[in-house]
């Protein structure tokens, strides 16, 4: 335990975090107290008139197999975006830890793509993958796989922004399993060295247990963002398409709310969502006090 | 078991920085041999060299009867103990020490045994085994670490100042335990540490390094009694030697100190007289006397150590610091005069410039 430092009250301190708690109150509070009151609201299909309906939207939502297949379908989304991501970026770090020329270019390199805008992310991949212009559909084309094109196979498409999606967010797990790495004091791996352990049963036995508690706050943290900050990518590649196979939860909130003016049922998504983001932060907290100690 | 032939090794790091200046040493089975120096003079270098771990830049190790120098840590058959132990944090104080006999492909009956025997030989019990090396004190953490080296039963031990996070009550015993330890199972063992207490009980040779140079290599009581160089001497011994500037007397066969103390020498020759030297004496030597014509020192400062006193002071005007070791308490007050002296084989003589023996 920490021992706590006793100041003479004051009211300095409420200054100096008020700003903080203006913002939070502007920015988050006051719209997701609007969505959780949005949410119990039934308007119908002019905007003329509202009506106060408890939580009609809710149910509707949980017996509807649409949003339920968006459900799955956005888990099975983000697992892939968080594995695909992070078994690159293990990959990557592992081979960042034993340059030795170079090593800051090299790290420099690999920590941009994590600058690229979701959006621009999404446009890079798309074209590179287009059917009639893409660079990769040309090469899948010499390999005799002619078939391809995500705008008509959904399984394509989902594949297409889960590369997208984890591709961005590569550099980010980078930094920190490679940080994580540096953590494991060198003597551990020349202890394994010793005993026998050649580099793969290092990896296996020593440096990915040790990595663990790295490896759950990333998982946490790439299932936020892939729940949550793609929008971009899968509006830029596929708008959801085709035949809703990326539609994941935070584009149906989109699609229901502003293109298909269902305010109610999108705001109860929202809500939903909120609930979700809330339940993985709480798990986060939680879990990354058990850290190991070397 | 194996004996271990160390030829012509230098290292290089690779920023150009030279650790290891040449060393040559041919350690015979069950030897225990100590490498000791100040920090930086790359005892561990030499050290990590012969496990495996860092690169040798020219020369060559031999254990047994194979050149290592390039193999793997794991194919040269030595355990190591290091300063800061390396258990590994995610396993139970058993699995670290079976670790390395799983690796080998070992039967798990085989294992579990080899386990019992090393945790009885280090008093650990069967609960602390299942413990994480972290909820276990430092002295425990220390004796996992030996205990991951004995159960490979390897044909090399290396020890890098494994006693030195240890407070000092711990450090005395587990000195004893490692000694115990290695005249029981006979296996070859190097030793880094800076401590030159322990390296004088633990070696049966002792090397003593210098910026990457050998400085003297020989058993402890070689070291003490003549020591080869003003470093060796300064660094063996406890408290250390005392070193004043003196001249050879015009006869030869005495040595002048500048506050016209004169002492004489034993019959070696030569020493041409009026020859610069460092002499050196250690505290333990200058011994009391009752005798005329004696040197005398003036006492300066008296620490009582309960079984010894230590009493610092300087010869007439010469303003080098003595120390003086006397057993048992004295009555010696600061501005006494202490008459001394020394038997001439106790004095060491060593040349200014190159700090070497004459
Ligand atoms: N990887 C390295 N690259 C360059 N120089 C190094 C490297 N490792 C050690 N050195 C240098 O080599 C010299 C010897 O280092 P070494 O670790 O062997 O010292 P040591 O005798 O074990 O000291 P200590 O008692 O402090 O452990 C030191 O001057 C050190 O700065
Ligand atoms: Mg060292």
């Amino acid at each position: 335990m920490l021992k706590r430092v006793h100041f003479p009250p004051s009211v300095l301190p409420y200054l100096l975090v008020a700003p903080q708690v203006a913002i939070t109150i502007v920015f988050f509070i006051w719209p997701a107290s609007q969505a959780l009151y949005q949410s119990l609201l039934l308007e119908d299909a002019f905007g003329l008139s509202t009506k106060f309906v408890w939580f009609e939207n809710f149910t509707a939502l949980f017996s509807d197999d649409q949003y339920l297949d968006a459900f799955k379908r956005t888990f099975v989304f983000s697992l892939s975006v968080a594995v695909v991501s992070m078994s690159a970026a293990l990959l990557l770090a592992v081979m960042a830890d034993r340059v030795i020329k170079g090593t800051t270019a090299y790290r420099t390199l690999l920590i941009w793509p994590y600058a690229v805008a979701p959006a621009v992310a999404g446009a890079l991949w798309m074209f590179l993958f287009d059917p009639t212009l893409g660079i990769v559909a040309y090469v899948f084309d010499m390999l005799g796989y002619t078939s391809w094109n995500f705008r008509l196979n959904g399984n394509e498409a989902m594949v297409l922004v889960v590369l997208a999606a984890a591709w961005k967010q590569i550099s980010y797990n980078f930094l920190f399993f490679l940080a994580g790495m540096q953590a494991i004091p060198k003597s551990l791996i020349e202890a394994a060295a010793i005993d026998g352990a050649g580099p793969g049963r290092r990896f296996w036995t020593i440096v990915f247990p040790l990595l663990s508690p790295t490896t759950f706050f990333l998982l946490v943290i790439n299932m936020v963002y892939a729940f949550f900050e793609t929008f971009g990518i899968i509006h830029a590649v596929t708008k959801g398409g085709p035949a809703k196979a990326t539609e994941i939860l935070v584009f149906k909130v989109y699609n229901d709310g502003f293109v298909g003016l269902d305010l109610g049922s999108s705001a109860a998504q929202s809500v939903i969502l909120m609930a979700i983001v809330i339940g993985l932060t709480v798990i986060q907290f939680r879990y990354i006090e058990r850290k190991v100690e070397y | 078991m194996a004996q271990v032939e160390i030829k012509g090794v230098e290292k290089v790091y690779p920023n150009g920085f030279k650790a290891i200046h040449g060393v040559d040493i041919d350690i015979a089975e069950g030897e225990f041999v100590v490498l000791v120096g100040p920090s930086g003079c790359g005892k561990s270098t030499l050290l990590r060299m012969v496990a495996g771990l860092e690169r040798v830049t020219a020369g060559t190790i031999r254990i047994g009867e194979r050149v290592v120098n390039d193999l793997e840590p794991a194919q040269r058959d030595i355990a190591m103990v290091f300063q800061n132990y390396a258990l590994y944090p995610h396993m139970s104080v058993f699995n670290n020490m079976a670790y390395g006999l799983k690796i080998r492909g070992m039967s798990k009956a085989e294992i579990a045994d080899r386990v019992q025997k090393a945790a009885e030989i280090l008093e650990l019990s069967s609960e602390q085994l299942t413990r994480r090396p972290n909820q276990l004190s430092g002295g425990q953490r220390q004796r996992v670490a030996m205990g991951r080296a004995i159960v490979r039963e390897p044909s090399v031990f290396l020890f890098d100042e494994p006693l030195s996070n240890l407070d000092a009550k711990l450090r005395v015993q587990m000195r004893v335990e490692i000694k115990k330890l290695q005249e029981r199972l006979g296996i070859t063992s190097i030793y880094v540490t800076h401590d030159q207490v322990e390296a004088m009980t633990l070696g049966h040779r002792l090397m003593v390094l210098n910026e990457g140079n050998v400085e003297q290599l020989g058993t402890p009581i070689e070291l003490y009694e003549k020591p080869a160089s003003q470093f060796v001497a300064g660094f063996i011994g406890s408290p250390s030697m005392n070193f004043m500037d003196a001249r050879i007397g015009a006869g030869g066969d005495t040595v002048e100190l500048p506050g016209g103390v004169s002492l004489p020498l034993d019959g070696a020759g030569g020493r041409e007289p009026g020859r610069a030297v460092v002499l050196g004496i250690r505290p333990e030597h200058l011994e009391a006397t009752t005798g005329s014509d004696v040197a005398s020192l003036r006492v300066d400062l008296v620490e009582l150590l309960g079984a010894d006193t230590l009493i610092h002071g300087h010869f007439g005007d010469d303003k080098a610091d003595m120390t003086v070791r006397l057993q048992g308490t004295s009555t010696l007050r600061p501005g006494d005069l202490y008459p001394c002296a020394v038997d001439p084989a106790h004095l060491h003589l060593f040349d200014p410039d190159s700090g070497r023996r004459i």
